[in-house]
């Protein structure tokens, strides 16, 4: 955490390209996606359902169901090495091991017939030379590590036997016990109530930031993201959209659907925001990936667009330092901004 | 916005449900899901329930329209205690409440027509039928924001959006005065949400009937409603005006809650859980005012006496030892 050395890249994805085939056709799921992690960074992927978040998360841990997807391109580098380059063996002792991921439904991502503290022992042994008893104790001061009381005695129950916010803590010492360097957060906290919520993010960002973890934070709940990231991604349709830092993102958003986005939230209550304002809408949905139009996916919803938005794809150019935008009118945008 | 008689007015509204254990399936506890609780709302009028998972927001919905009996207390509809009545009599009063659920997808029948769906309700109550019936359909269609000619389309030709509009089509066919809102727009995306959340405001405008809004989403039941009930442990904690609420919390819960929600504004960074642990369960809830084990200020009053519902400013009442007047300086 010294702030003199720039932190190292962990993850580095190069043009990542995800399909699906199915019967209605073949779908991009995740299309010419480029972005880096690094060491102690939190990366967030912001999109509706559909866009390709959960994708470019799967795809990083080479968990794509094939059939029907398959990566059909791009490079996925942890640590110098080209994860889509390993054979199975190798990518097994990377997964759990120098990545790690958590999913929404802690429920259904822990084996109900094991005890909690076995799970976790699992984990660490599958990727650690260490006795049965050794792991154990290392499963115990993972539970104590997420802050769960009276951990020796957690350790023996099964999952039914913890609340939500307790399973989800449970995860994320698994995930953590082998001091992976990257971490995938796939909507860690959207089945939580919003104190628990509270809890579990203060929680996440805690560990990574102490851990020097790299964290790619996926949800589609702009609040979260403004209280975790210090970078964020925006996808529609399979494709990135906007890149940028935190603040510049909300600053300045440029692209029209994270403008779209951001003035669809319900007013933010707490800060005495004027409530009884209509709700800006972004009209229409989310086009089916089978059948994008030519353009911009996003035109046909977009109340800026215009005739070349309809024909040609915008390309991702850096519109601001550090802040890229896939739109052709981005540039107005920020002049007007 | 209540002069007169209010439309739905709820006294000391119980649900217990049993909990059997052992081979006797004898009883061995009682889940307090509702545990008296008091509200009215006015015609014209939305009142938010905000709460955590099992709160009991949503059995409190379901017991005002009788979809589970209560345990006790009283539901006067118009001023009429529909508690009491029996299934038969109750029927006329079914046509002034509706309900529309978190799941579009859960509460359509998947093998019948998007017309038929919304129509159901008049042929069941003999209101309508043949091209009278047709016409009433295509009419609540128009004013959902959807097209006539999607009448015959089945529900699986509808995205998430369009199948809640579907939904509350077929919640405003009888010309209902309340309408329960069970978590109506948790199941869909942001940009969606907006359009829903603005078509149950446009549509109460033009008609008048009041909502009954269930949502853990507090900016969203801060948006749509015009008062705010928050719901700890089966109980009523504090309700009152929605500006009122959200600008003075009185009750620690809800300053715990507000607390939580995080602010799309990444300058106001708050990474500090306001209240640690979780729900205790309601089979056996905690003595006294149910909060005290998670709350900061609790004394030992709040351990040995439930705290009631008590005035707290104008249009404001909060369930809170702390709240009486004798208590807190902040």
């Amino acid at each position: 955490m010294s702030e003199a050395a720039p932190p190292e890249t962990v993850l580095d994805v190069k043009n990542l390209q995800t399909v699906f085939f199915t019967n209605s056709g073949l779908f991009r799921a995740v299309d010419d996606v480029s972005f880096s992690v690094r060491r102690g960074e939190t990366l967030a992927i912001v999109g509706e359902s559909g866009c390709g978040k959960s994708v470019s998360a799967l795809s990083i841990m080479r968990l794509v169901p094939d059939p029907p997807g398959r990566i059909v391109g791009g490079s996925v580098t942890l640590e110098g090495t080209d994860l889509l380059k390993l054979d199975d063996a190798a990518m097994r002792a990377i997964r759990g091991n120098r990545i790690s991921m958590i999913f929404q439904e802690p429920m259904t991502s822990l084996n109900p017939v094991m005890r909690i503290g076995d799970q976790i022992t699992e984990a660490v042994r599958l990727h650690r030379k260490m006795s049965s008893k050794e792991a154990w104790a290392q499963a115990v001061n993972m539970l104590r590590l997420v802050r769960i009381p009276e951990p020796e005695r957690r350790a023996q129950e099964y999952p039914h036997q913890l609340s939500g916010g307790m399973r989800q803590r449970a995860m994320i010492a698994m995930a953590l016990a082998c001091r992976p360097a990257l971490l995938i957060a796939d909507e860690p906290t959207t089945a939580l109530d919003v104190t628990i919520q509270a809890q579990i993010l203060a929680l996440i960002v805690d560990l990574q930031q102490r851990l020097g973890t790299g964290l790619i934070l996926i949800t589609h709940d702009l609040g979260v993201v403004a209280q975790t990231a210090q970078r964020v991604i925006v996808m529609y349709a399979g494709k990135k959209v906007e890149e940028a830092t935190v603040e510049s993102l909300f600053e300045t958003p440029l692209h029209p659907y994270t403008r779209g986005l951001m003035a669809s939230m319900p007013a933010v209550i707490a800060l005495g925001a004027k409530t009884d304002a209509r709700l800006t809408e972004i009209p229409g949905m989310v086009p089916s990936l089978t059948n994008l139009p030519p353009g911009c996916a996003f035109a046909p919803r977009c109340k800026f667009a215009i005739d070349r938005c309809l024909k040609e794809y915008p390309p991702l150019d850096e519109v601001k330092s550090n802040h890229w935008a896939a739109c052709w009118r981005a540039g107005e945008m920020l002049e007007a901004s | 916005m209540t002069e007169q008689r209010p439309l739905l007015e709820v006294t000391d509204l119980v649900k217990h449900y049993a909990v059997r254990g052992g081979v006797l399936r004898r009883q061995v506890g009682t889940v307090h899901a509702v545990d008296g609780v008091s509200f009215a709302l006015g015609a014209g009028e939305t009142l938010g329930l905000v709460g955590e998972s099992g709160c009991g927001k949503s059995t409190v919905a379901r017991t005002v329209l009788r979809l589970v009996e209560p345990t006790s207390g009283a539901i006067k509809l118009d001023g009429e205690d529909i508690a009491p009545l029996s299934k038969s009599a109750l029927r006329p009063y079914r046509r002034s409440m509706q309900i529309v659920f978190q799941d579009p997808f859960a509460s359509l029948n998947p093998r019948m027509t998007a017309g038929d769906i919304v129509g159901e309700p008049l042929t069941v109550h003999g209101l309508a039928s043949g091209a009278k019936k047709q016409e009433r359909v295509a009419e609540l269609f128009q004013q959902v924001g959807l097209r006539p000619d999607q009448m015959k389309n089945f529900p699986h030709q509808f995205s998430g959006g369009q199948r809640q509009r579907i939904c509350i089509a077929r919640a405003l066919s009888l010309g209902p005065r309340l309408i329960v809102c069970d978590e109506p727009v948790s199941a869909l995306d942001v940009s969606i949400q907006a359009q829903v959340i603005n078509l149950l405001i446009d549509l109460q405008r033009k008609q008048n009937f009041s909502y009954l809004f269930i949502a853990h989403d507090l900016a969203v039941v801060a948006h749509i409603s015009h008062r705010v009930a928050v719901m700890y442990l089966g109980r009523i904690v504090e309700i009152a005006d929605k500006h009122e609420l959200f600008a003075n919390p009185r009750h620690p819960y809800t300053q715990a809650l507000l607390a939580s929600v995080p602010i799309a504004d990444p300058k106001a960074r708050r990474l500090a859980p306001m209240i640690d642990g979780d729900v205790p369960s309601p089979i056996n809830p905690p003595s006294g005012c149910a909060f005290h084990t998670r709350c900061r200020y609790a004394i030992d009053r709040c351990k040995l006496e439930r705290p009631a519902l008590q005035a707290a400013g104008t249009a404001h009442q909060v369930a809170c030892w702390l709240n009486d007047g004798t208590g807190r300086d902040e």
